[in-house]
C-alpha cells in the first residue's frame, strides 16, 4: 500500500496536519481496489464544485473546520423545526429534494461550457439558512461518493460555498427585498438567483486563495477564476430563480399571497 | 388560474435561457464543464500539479455516470411531485368539506 503511494501523490508544497495525513492514507487504502478504474476514466469532466485533490491539505482541513459548526447548527435547527411544527416535515423534505434535482441538472450556458444550479434558495427562504447547511451537505456527499463530482477532501470547501454562503445570501436578499416591499415572487426570484451566484463567487475565492496568481496575487486570481465561473453562471442563476418561484408556488398553492412562505414553513395555518 | 399561467410562462422562460446557447448562432462552444476550465486554470498557474487524492470511486463510463445523474434527478423530482400532489388533493378536500 505504501509502495503505491508514489511521489505523484505527494504535494511537496503542502504541509499536512496529522488529520489530513490520516485522511489521505484512508483514501489510498480505499482507492487500491479501484485504482485501475480511476486511471481508466481519469480526467473525466466534473462540474462546478472543487474537484477531489485540488485543494492543498491545509486548505481542505481549514474549510472543514469552518463548515463543521454550521452543519451541526443546521442539524439542531432541523430537529427543532420538526419538533415544533411537524406539518413542516414535508416541505423540509421537498426543499432537500429540490436541491437534489437541480444539482443533477447540468445546463449549457452562453460561454459554451456547462454548469448546474444549486437549488438551495428555496429552503433558505422558507426555513432560514441554517438547515440548508445540513441538506446541502447530504447532496454534496451523494455526488462526491457516487458521481466523483466534487470530492471528500474538498467537501468542507464545497459545503461552505454551496450549503452555507449561498443559503445565507439567499436568506438576506429575501429579507431585504421583502422589507423593501417587493412581491413574494420577485423576492424569491432574487434570493435564489443571487444565492446561486454567491456560491460560485465563493468557489472562485477559494480557488484563488489556494492558487494565487504569480504576478497579481490572490486578487488577480479571484478575477481569473471568477471570470471562468461567473459568466457561465449568470444565465443559469436566472433560470434557477425562475424555477424556484414555480416550485415555491406549486408547493404552497398560494401564489402571490403574502402568507405563501409562512404557510410553507408551517408558521401560518 | 392566473398563477397557473404565470408558472407556465416562467417555465418557458427558463427553458429558453437554457436552450439559447444551443440554438443561437454565435453562442456556445463545446459545452465542457466549467470545472474543466477551472482545472485548466489551476494547471496554468501550477504546471504539473497532480491532485493529491483520487476519488474513492468513479462511474466506470459516461453512460453509468449519466444513469446516476438521471437517477438523482428522478428521485428528487418524483418526491417533489408527490408532495405537490398531496398538497393539492388535501386542499381540494378542504374546499369540498367546507
Amino acid at each position: 500500500m505504501t509502495g503505491k503511494a508514489g511521489p505523484e501523490h505527494e504535494d511537496p508544497r503542502a504541509r499536512r496536519p496529522a488529520i489530513a495525513v490520516a485522511c489521505a492514507t484512508l483514501f489510498r487504502a480505499g482507492c487500491s481496489g479501484g485504482v485501475r478504474l480511476c486511471r481508466l476514466s481519469g480526467g473525466k469532466a466534473t462540474l462546478m464544485h472543487i474537484m477531489e485533490g485540488y485543494l492543498p491539505a491545509s486548505h481542505a482541513a481549514g474549510w472543514f473546520a469552518v463548515s463543521a459548526p454550521f452543519v451541526v447548527a443546521g442539524a439542531i435547527r432541523l430537529k427543532r423545526i420538526v419538533a415544533e411544527r411537524p406539518q413542516a416535515r414535508m416541505t423540509l423534505a421537498a426543499a432537500g429534494a429540490f436541491t437534489f434535482v437541480l444539482s443533477a441538472l447540468k445546463m449549457p450556458s452562453v460561454t459554451g461550457s456547462c454548469s448546474h444550479p444549486t437549488g438551495t434558495g428555496l429552503g433558505a427562504v422558507v426555513f432560514g439558512p441554517a438547515v440548508m447547511a445540513l441538506l446541502g451537505t447530504i447532496v454534496l456527499l451523494f455526488q462526491a461518493l457516487l458521481l466523483a463530482h466534487g470530492g471528500l477532501t474538498t467537501l468542507g470547501a464545497n459545503v461552505f460555498s454551496m450549503a452555507i454562503v449561498g443559503p445565507w445570501v439567499s436568506w438576506a436578499v429575501w429579507r431585504l427585498t421583502a422589507r423593501l416591499g417587493a412581491s413574494v415572487a420577485v423576492a424569491v426570484f432574487l434570493a435564489a438567483a443571487l444565492g446561486d451566484l454567491a456560491t460560485y463567487a465563493t468557489t472562485s475565492v477559494q480557488l484563488a486563495l489556494a492558487y494565487p496568481d504569480a504576478a497579481s496575487g490572490v486578487l488577480g486570481a479571484v478575477v481569473k477564476f471568477g471570470g471562468i465561473y461567473a459568466i457561465t453562471q449568470i444565465p443559469l442563476s436566472i433560470a434557477e430563480g425562475l424555477l424556484t418561484v414555480v416550485v415555491m408556488n406549486a408547493l404552497s398553492g398560494r401564489a402571490g399571497m403574502a402568507d405563501e412562505i409562512g404557510v410553507l414553513s408551517g408558521e401560518v395555518k | 388560474m392566473m398563477a397557473g399561467h404565470r408558472s407556465w410562462g416562467l417555465i418557458a422562460a427558463a427553458a429558453a435561457i437554457i436552450a439559447a446557447p444551443l440554438v443561437l448562432p454565435g453562442l456556445g462552444g463545446d459545452f465542457k464543464g466549467s470545472d474543466d476550465l477551472g482545472t485548466a486554470a489551476i494547471l496554468q498557474a501550477r504546471p504539473g500539479y497532480q491532485p493529491w487524492v483520487q476519488p474513492l470511486w468513479k462511474p466506470p463510463s459516461g453512460e453509468v455516470e449519466s444513469l446516476l445523474f438521471a437517477l438523482q434527478a428522478a428521485l428528487g423530482a418524483g418526491f417533489l411531485g408527490y408532495v405537490i400532489g398531496r398538497r393539492q388533493s388535501s386542499r381540494r378536500d378542504d374546499v369540498a368539506g367546507r
